[in-house]
Protein backbone atom coordinates (compact mmCIF):
# COMPACT_ATOMS: atom_id res chain seq x y z
CA UNK A 1 0.00 0.00 0.00
CA UNK A 2 1.14 3.45 -0.77
CA UNK A 3 1.20 6.42 0.79
CA UNK A 4 -1.66 8.66 -0.27
CA UNK A 5 -1.11 12.03 -2.26
CA UNK A 6 -1.14 14.90 0.44
CA UNK A 7 -3.20 17.89 -0.03
CA UNK A 8 -2.02 20.45 1.96
CA UNK A 9 0.31 21.58 5.14
CA UNK A 10 -0.90 18.98 7.78
CA UNK A 11 -0.77 15.89 5.34
CA UNK A 12 2.01 17.17 3.86
CA UNK A 13 3.81 17.50 6.60
CA UNK A 14 2.71 14.11 7.47
CA UNK A 15 3.91 12.58 3.92
CA UNK A 16 6.77 14.24 4.09
CA UNK A 17 8.17 13.20 7.74
CA UNK A 18 6.93 9.39 6.50
CA UNK A 19 8.77 9.61 3.21
CA UNK A 20 11.99 11.96 2.63
CA UNK A 21 13.52 12.44 6.06
CA UNK A 22 15.61 9.51 6.47
CA UNK A 23 17.01 11.79 9.81
CA UNK A 24 13.52 11.07 10.86
CA UNK A 25 9.94 12.90 11.07
CA UNK A 26 9.35 16.42 12.49
CA UNK A 27 6.10 17.10 14.26
CA UNK A 28 3.33 18.97 12.42
CA UNK A 29 3.79 22.46 13.23
CA UNK A 30 0.73 23.14 15.56
CA UNK A 31 0.04 26.43 14.34
CA UNK A 32 -1.37 24.87 10.92
CA UNK A 33 -3.56 22.46 13.14
CA UNK A 34 -4.65 25.85 14.89
CA UNK A 35 -5.58 27.43 11.60
CA UNK A 36 -8.21 24.72 10.59
CA UNK A 37 -11.57 25.83 10.79
CA UNK A 38 -14.18 23.24 10.40
CA UNK A 39 -12.31 20.25 11.62
CA UNK A 40 -15.08 17.76 10.54
CA UNK A 41 -14.70 18.55 6.81
CA UNK A 42 -10.90 20.17 6.66
CA UNK A 43 -9.66 17.51 3.85
CA UNK A 44 -5.97 18.62 5.15
CA UNK A 45 -6.39 18.03 8.42
CA UNK A 46 -8.69 14.60 8.19
CA UNK A 47 -6.06 12.83 5.33
CA UNK A 48 -3.03 13.72 7.65
CA UNK A 49 -4.71 12.23 10.33
CA UNK A 50 -5.77 9.21 8.26
CA UNK A 51 -2.29 8.76 7.25
CA UNK A 52 -0.75 8.53 10.81
CA UNK A 53 -3.52 6.06 11.84
CA UNK A 54 -2.77 3.89 9.25
CA UNK A 55 0.60 3.29 10.39
CA UNK A 56 -1.41 1.67 13.60
CA UNK A 57 -3.11 -0.68 10.99
CA UNK A 58 -1.18 -2.19 7.77
CA UNK A 59 1.30 0.77 7.55
CA UNK A 60 2.56 1.75 3.64
CA UNK A 61 5.13 0.11 1.29
CA UNK A 62 8.53 1.99 2.19
CA UNK A 63 7.83 3.42 5.60
CA UNK A 64 9.52 2.08 8.46
CA UNK A 65 7.09 0.16 10.65
CA UNK A 66 9.14 2.18 13.67
CA UNK A 67 7.35 4.94 12.10
CA UNK A 68 4.16 3.86 14.29
CA UNK A 69 5.63 4.63 17.89
CA UNK A 70 7.95 7.57 16.49
CA UNK A 71 7.55 10.04 19.65
CA UNK A 72 7.60 12.76 17.36
CA UNK A 73 4.31 11.90 15.30
CA UNK A 74 2.06 10.90 18.00
CA UNK A 75 2.63 14.22 19.02
CA UNK A 76 1.91 15.98 15.95
CA UNK A 77 -1.57 13.24 15.94
CA UNK A 78 -2.26 14.37 19.47
CA UNK A 79 -2.38 17.68 18.23
CA UNK A 80 -4.75 17.17 15.53
CA UNK A 81 -6.88 15.11 17.67
CA UNK A 82 -7.35 17.60 20.44
CA UNK A 83 -9.04 19.98 17.38
CA UNK A 84 -10.84 16.59 16.10
CA UNK A 85 -11.89 15.46 19.49
CA UNK A 86 -13.01 19.45 20.80
CA UNK A 87 -15.58 19.61 17.03
CA UNK A 88 -17.11 16.10 17.89
CA UNK A 89 -17.66 17.04 21.45
CA UNK A 90 -19.64 19.91 20.46
CA UNK A 91 -21.89 18.40 17.88
CA UNK A 92 -25.27 19.41 18.99
CA UNK A 93 -27.86 16.23 20.63
CA UNK A 94 -30.27 15.70 22.29
CA UNK A 95 -28.98 12.95 24.11
CA UNK A 96 -28.25 14.11 27.30
CA UNK A 97 -26.32 11.29 29.79
CA UNK A 98 -27.00 12.52 33.32
CA UNK A 99 -31.32 12.20 32.28
CA UNK A 100 -30.86 8.97 30.48
CA UNK A 101 -31.17 6.19 33.42
CA UNK A 102 -30.85 4.00 30.76
CA UNK A 103 -28.39 3.68 27.98
CA UNK A 104 -30.04 1.10 26.00
CA UNK A 105 -33.15 2.75 25.93
CA UNK A 106 -31.15 5.66 24.49
CA UNK A 107 -29.30 3.92 22.26
CA UNK A 108 -32.32 2.50 21.09
CA UNK A 109 -34.27 6.00 20.72
CA UNK A 110 -31.50 7.52 19.36
CA UNK A 111 -31.36 4.95 16.45
CA UNK A 112 -35.19 4.36 15.88
CA UNK A 113 -35.02 7.89 15.45
CA UNK A 114 -33.03 7.88 12.54
CA UNK A 115 -35.37 8.20 9.55
CA UNK A 116 -35.28 6.37 6.16
CA UNK A 117 -32.39 7.27 4.36
CA UNK A 118 -32.77 9.37 1.24
CA UNK A 119 -29.28 7.89 0.20
CA UNK A 120 -30.05 4.27 0.44
CA UNK A 121 -33.51 4.99 -1.66
CA UNK A 122 -31.37 6.70 -4.20
CA UNK A 123 -29.10 4.01 -4.60
CA UNK A 124 -31.90 1.24 -4.76
CA UNK A 125 -34.04 3.00 -7.59
CA UNK A 126 -31.91 6.04 -9.15
CA UNK A 127 -28.53 5.44 -9.24
CA UNK A 128 -26.44 4.85 -12.17
CA UNK A 129 -23.67 2.42 -12.20
CA UNK A 130 -20.87 5.50 -11.74
CA UNK A 131 -22.61 6.75 -9.15
CA UNK A 132 -22.85 3.51 -7.32
CA UNK A 133 -19.00 2.86 -7.85
CA UNK A 134 -18.79 6.66 -6.51
CA UNK A 135 -20.55 5.72 -3.65
CA UNK A 136 -18.39 2.29 -3.20
CA UNK A 137 -14.96 4.74 -3.08
CA UNK A 138 -16.36 6.87 -0.72
CA UNK A 139 -17.60 3.64 1.51
CA UNK A 140 -14.36 1.75 0.53
CA UNK A 141 -12.23 3.88 3.30
CA UNK A 142 -14.44 2.24 5.92
CA UNK A 143 -15.22 -1.11 4.27
CA UNK A 144 -11.52 -2.40 3.49
CA UNK A 145 -10.52 -1.50 6.92
CA UNK A 146 -14.42 -2.65 8.55
CA UNK A 147 -14.08 -3.76 12.33
CA UNK A 148 -10.68 -3.32 12.52
CA UNK A 149 -10.78 -0.22 15.03
CA UNK A 150 -12.74 -2.14 17.62
CA UNK A 151 -10.29 -4.89 17.62
CA UNK A 152 -8.09 -2.26 19.21
CA UNK A 153 -11.12 -1.73 21.68
CA UNK A 154 -11.25 -5.53 22.76
CA UNK A 155 -8.00 -5.62 25.89
CA UNK A 156 -9.71 -2.25 27.16
CA UNK A 157 -12.78 -3.68 28.33
CA UNK A 158 -13.27 -6.73 31.27
CA UNK A 159 -15.94 -9.35 31.36
CA UNK A 160 -19.63 -9.09 29.43
CA UNK A 161 -18.57 -6.21 27.46
CA UNK A 162 -15.54 -8.41 26.01
CA UNK A 163 -17.02 -11.20 25.50
CA UNK A 164 -19.64 -9.80 23.70
CA UNK A 165 -17.61 -7.45 21.37
CA UNK A 166 -15.54 -10.54 20.54
CA UNK A 167 -18.62 -12.68 19.60
CA UNK A 168 -19.93 -9.80 17.21
CA UNK A 169 -15.86 -9.29 15.86
CA UNK A 170 -16.17 -13.48 15.14
CA UNK A 171 -18.82 -12.30 13.27
CA UNK A 172 -17.70 -9.57 11.05
CA UNK A 173 -14.14 -11.89 11.04
CA UNK A 174 -16.37 -14.17 8.80
CA UNK A 175 -17.38 -17.05 11.79
CA UNK A 176 -13.96 -19.03 11.18
CA UNK A 177 -14.43 -18.66 7.63
CA UNK A 178 -11.73 -16.64 5.24
CA UNK A 179 -14.56 -16.32 2.40
CA UNK A 180 -16.82 -14.46 4.46
CA UNK A 181 -14.63 -11.87 6.42
CA UNK A 182 -16.59 -8.80 5.89
CA UNK A 183 -13.94 -6.24 4.39
CA UNK A 184 -12.95 -9.53 1.90
CA UNK A 185 -16.43 -9.68 0.73
CA UNK A 186 -16.14 -5.86 0.40
CA UNK A 187 -12.84 -6.08 -1.38
CA UNK A 188 -14.41 -8.47 -3.53
CA UNK A 189 -17.13 -6.35 -4.95
CA UNK A 190 -14.73 -4.04 -5.81
CA UNK A 191 -12.28 -6.55 -7.50
CA UNK A 192 -15.77 -7.39 -9.89
CA UNK A 193 -15.61 -3.74 -11.03
CA UNK A 194 -12.05 -4.10 -11.73
CA UNK A 195 -11.45 -0.84 -8.97
CA UNK A 196 -8.63 -0.82 -6.95
CA UNK A 197 -8.49 -2.16 -3.14
CA UNK A 198 -5.32 -0.23 -1.76
CA UNK A 199 -7.76 1.96 0.48
CA UNK A 200 -4.71 4.68 0.05
CA UNK A 201 -6.24 5.33 -3.23
CA UNK A 202 -9.38 5.88 -2.07
CA UNK A 203 -8.43 7.98 1.35
CA UNK A 204 -6.35 10.28 -1.03
CA UNK A 205 -9.99 11.12 -2.87
CA UNK A 206 -12.15 11.18 -0.35
CA UNK A 207 -13.45 14.55 0.79
CA UNK A 208 -13.01 15.70 4.59
CA UNK A 209 -16.41 15.27 5.89
CA UNK A 210 -15.84 11.29 4.84
CA UNK A 211 -12.10 10.77 5.92
CA UNK A 212 -13.77 12.37 9.61
CA UNK A 213 -16.64 9.49 9.35
CA UNK A 214 -13.82 6.86 9.64
CA UNK A 215 -11.27 8.58 11.18
CA UNK A 216 -13.74 9.05 14.35
CA UNK A 217 -13.43 5.40 14.93
CA UNK A 218 -9.61 5.50 15.01
CA UNK A 219 -9.38 8.32 17.29
CA UNK A 220 -11.88 6.55 19.38
CA UNK A 221 -10.51 2.71 19.20
CA UNK A 222 -7.35 3.82 19.52
CA UNK A 223 -7.51 5.93 22.71
CA UNK A 224 -8.27 3.91 25.55
CA UNK A 225 -10.18 6.35 27.34
CA UNK A 226 -12.31 6.94 24.75
CA UNK A 227 -13.45 3.83 24.59
CA UNK A 228 -16.88 4.08 25.41
CA UNK A 229 -17.62 6.32 22.87
CA UNK A 230 -16.16 3.43 20.62
CA UNK A 231 -18.64 1.47 21.22
CA UNK A 232 -21.58 3.79 21.47
CA UNK A 233 -20.15 4.23 17.74
CA UNK A 234 -20.33 0.48 16.92
CA UNK A 235 -23.73 0.24 18.45
CA UNK A 236 -25.17 3.81 16.65
CA UNK A 237 -23.33 2.06 13.02
CA UNK A 238 -24.70 -1.42 13.48
CA UNK A 239 -28.71 0.06 14.51
CA UNK A 240 -28.53 1.84 11.60
CA UNK A 241 -27.22 -0.76 8.89
CA UNK A 242 -29.91 -3.25 8.19
CA UNK A 243 -32.67 -1.28 6.59
CA UNK A 244 -30.26 0.60 4.40
CA UNK A 245 -27.73 -2.55 2.91
CA UNK A 246 -31.11 -3.83 2.49
CA UNK A 247 -32.11 -1.31 0.09
CA UNK A 248 -28.73 -0.84 -1.57
CA UNK A 249 -27.93 -4.23 -2.15
CA UNK A 250 -31.80 -4.06 -4.17
CA UNK A 251 -29.99 -1.26 -5.83
CA UNK A 252 -26.62 -3.42 -6.45
CA UNK A 253 -28.66 -6.40 -7.96
CA UNK A 254 -30.94 -3.75 -9.93
CA UNK A 255 -27.64 -2.47 -11.68
CA UNK A 256 -26.36 -6.17 -12.42
CA UNK A 257 -23.57 -6.23 -9.66
CA UNK A 258 -24.00 -9.54 -7.68
CA UNK A 259 -21.13 -9.40 -5.75
CA UNK A 260 -21.54 -6.34 -4.36
CA UNK A 261 -24.79 -7.18 -3.51
CA UNK A 262 -23.51 -10.11 -1.78
CA UNK A 263 -21.72 -7.51 0.61
CA UNK A 264 -25.13 -5.75 1.28
CA UNK A 265 -27.16 -8.84 1.78
CA UNK A 266 -24.40 -10.18 4.48
CA UNK A 267 -25.10 -6.82 6.06
CA UNK A 268 -28.81 -7.19 6.36
CA UNK A 269 -28.96 -10.06 8.57
CA UNK A 270 -25.61 -9.91 10.07
CA UNK A 271 -26.24 -6.40 11.28
CA UNK A 272 -29.48 -7.34 13.03
CA UNK A 273 -27.91 -9.41 15.16
CA UNK A 274 -25.30 -6.84 16.04
CA UNK A 275 -27.40 -4.09 16.50
CA UNK A 276 -28.54 -6.53 19.44
CA UNK A 277 -25.15 -7.53 20.32
CA UNK A 278 -24.18 -3.67 20.30
CA UNK A 279 -26.57 -2.31 22.14
CA UNK A 280 -27.86 -4.38 24.72
CA UNK A 281 -24.70 -6.63 25.56
CA UNK A 282 -21.65 -4.87 24.79
CA UNK A 283 -22.87 -0.85 25.76
CA UNK A 284 -25.40 -1.77 28.11
CA UNK A 285 -22.93 -4.83 30.33
CA UNK A 286 -20.12 -1.74 29.57
CA UNK A 287 -21.95 1.06 31.35
CA UNK A 288 -23.32 -1.34 34.46
CA UNK A 289 -19.69 -1.99 35.13
CA UNK A 290 -18.78 1.42 34.19
CA UNK A 291 -21.43 3.89 34.80
CA UNK A 292 -18.96 7.24 34.57
CA UNK A 293 -19.00 5.99 30.41
CA UNK A 294 -22.82 6.75 29.70
CA UNK A 295 -22.03 9.98 28.17
CA UNK A 296 -18.97 9.03 25.99
CA UNK A 297 -21.14 6.11 24.84
CA UNK A 298 -23.49 8.56 24.03
CA UNK A 299 -21.22 10.94 22.35
CA UNK A 300 -19.88 7.64 20.27
CA UNK A 301 -23.69 7.28 19.11
CA UNK A 302 -24.00 11.24 18.23
CA UNK A 303 -20.96 11.37 16.24
CA UNK A 304 -21.80 8.37 13.86
CA UNK A 305 -25.72 9.22 13.68
CA UNK A 306 -24.10 13.08 12.46
CA UNK A 307 -20.73 12.56 10.72
CA UNK A 308 -22.16 9.23 8.89
CA UNK A 309 -25.13 11.57 8.25
CA UNK A 310 -23.13 14.54 6.94
CA UNK A 311 -20.97 12.37 4.60
CA UNK A 312 -24.10 10.64 2.92
CA UNK A 313 -26.01 13.21 2.55
CA UNK A 314 -23.29 15.39 0.89
CA UNK A 315 -22.34 12.51 -1.55
CA UNK A 316 -26.27 12.58 -2.36
CA UNK A 317 -26.41 16.47 -2.79
CA UNK A 318 -23.11 16.11 -5.09
CA UNK A 319 -25.43 13.77 -7.53
CA UNK A 320 -29.09 15.58 -7.31
CA UNK A 321 -26.82 19.22 -7.90
CA UNK A 322 -24.95 16.80 -10.93
CA UNK A 323 -28.27 15.56 -12.29
CA UNK A 324 -29.93 19.60 -12.53
CA UNK A 325 -27.27 20.55 -14.13
CA UNK A 326 -25.27 17.93 -15.83
CA UNK A 327 -22.27 19.57 -17.66
CA UNK A 328 -21.48 21.65 -14.77
CA UNK A 329 -18.28 20.01 -12.81
CA UNK A 330 -19.53 18.89 -9.50
CA UNK A 331 -17.65 20.84 -6.48
CA UNK A 332 -17.99 19.10 -3.31
CA UNK A 333 -19.27 21.52 -0.62
CA UNK A 334 -15.97 20.14 1.53
CA UNK A 335 -12.69 20.70 -0.10
CA UNK B 1 -16.54 -32.87 24.70
CA UNK B 2 -19.04 -31.41 26.73
CA UNK B 3 -22.80 -30.71 24.60
CA UNK B 4 -22.53 -27.26 22.94
CA UNK B 5 -24.77 -25.26 25.08
CA UNK B 6 -27.62 -23.04 23.24
CA UNK B 7 -29.60 -20.34 24.74
CA UNK B 8 -32.45 -18.09 23.66
CA UNK B 9 -32.40 -14.07 24.34
CA UNK B 10 -35.59 -12.07 24.01
CA UNK B 11 -35.12 -8.63 22.62
CA UNK B 12 -37.68 -6.42 24.14
CA UNK B 13 -39.52 -5.11 20.73
CA UNK B 14 -36.96 -6.98 18.63
CA UNK B 15 -35.56 -10.74 17.52
CA UNK B 16 -35.11 -13.62 19.60
CA UNK B 17 -30.89 -14.11 19.80
CA UNK B 18 -29.99 -17.49 19.67
CA UNK B 19 -26.69 -18.94 20.47
CA UNK B 20 -25.53 -22.10 19.37
CA UNK B 21 -28.71 -23.12 16.35
CA UNK B 22 -26.88 -25.38 13.38
CA UNK B 23 -30.76 -24.96 11.47
CA UNK B 24 -33.96 -23.45 12.17
CA UNK B 25 -37.41 -24.91 10.55
CA UNK B 26 -39.48 -22.20 9.33
CA UNK B 27 -43.20 -22.00 9.50
CA UNK B 28 -43.12 -23.61 6.38
CA UNK B 29 -41.13 -26.36 7.55
CA UNK B 30 -37.95 -25.66 5.84
CA UNK B 31 -34.79 -26.08 7.45
CA UNK B 32 -32.39 -23.60 7.03
CA UNK B 33 -28.87 -24.25 8.01
CA UNK B 34 -26.84 -21.34 9.81
CA UNK B 35 -22.74 -21.16 10.80
CA UNK B 36 -23.49 -18.18 12.50
CA UNK B 37 -22.46 -18.27 16.37
CA UNK B 38 -25.48 -15.89 16.98
CA UNK B 39 -28.56 -15.90 14.70
CA UNK B 40 -31.84 -13.53 15.21
CA UNK B 41 -35.29 -14.86 15.04
CA UNK B 42 -37.57 -12.46 13.45
CA UNK B 43 -40.86 -12.10 15.77
CA UNK B 44 -43.29 -9.48 14.07
CA UNK B 45 -43.51 -11.41 10.85
CA UNK B 46 -42.41 -8.52 8.78
CA UNK B 47 -38.79 -10.04 7.61
CA UNK B 48 -38.27 -10.40 4.11
CA UNK B 49 -35.60 -13.27 4.96
CA UNK B 50 -37.77 -15.58 7.21
CA UNK B 51 -36.92 -17.44 9.63
CA UNK B 52 -33.93 -14.34 10.56
CA UNK B 53 -34.65 -10.88 11.66
CA UNK B 54 -33.72 -7.96 8.61
CA UNK B 55 -34.46 -4.96 11.17
CA UNK B 56 -37.92 -4.50 9.45
CA UNK B 57 -39.43 -4.20 12.90
CA UNK B 58 -37.53 -0.73 13.70
CA UNK B 59 -39.37 0.41 10.16
CA UNK B 60 -43.20 -0.38 11.49
CA UNK B 61 -41.58 1.36 14.94
CA UNK B 62 -40.91 4.73 12.69
CA UNK B 63 -44.10 4.35 10.68
CA UNK B 64 -45.95 4.81 13.92
CA UNK B 65 -44.03 7.63 15.11
CA UNK B 66 -44.33 8.96 11.38
CA UNK B 67 -47.91 8.87 11.52
CA UNK B 68 -49.53 12.00 9.90
CA UNK B 69 -46.12 13.05 8.20
CA UNK B 70 -46.69 13.10 4.20
CA UNK B 71 -43.64 11.29 3.29
CA UNK B 72 -43.74 7.77 2.36
CA UNK B 73 -41.90 5.14 4.19
CA UNK B 74 -40.72 2.92 1.63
Amino acid sequence: MRVPEPCGPLSEGVVRALTHEPSGPRPVLERAVGDVLDPLTDRDLQLALWTLYELHYRGFDGVDPDAEWDPLLLVSRAAMERVFEHAVRALPTDADASAEQDVVMALTRMTVREGPSDLARFLERHATRDEFVEYLSLRAVHHLRESDPHSFVLPRLDGAAKVALAELQYDEYGSGRPDRLHQDLFARGLRSLDLSTDVSAYAEKADGATLASVNVMSLFCLNRRLRGAALGHLAAFEATSALPCDRIAKGAQRLGLPEVADYYEEHVVADAVHEQLAIRSICGTLVEAEPALAADVLLGATACLTLDGRAGQQALDGWRERRRHPRRTTVRAAG
Amino acid sequence: MSPRRVSVVECPGGPLLVRGADEVVGIDGVPTQTERAVVALCRCGRSDRLPWCDDSHRARRRSKRNKGSSKDED
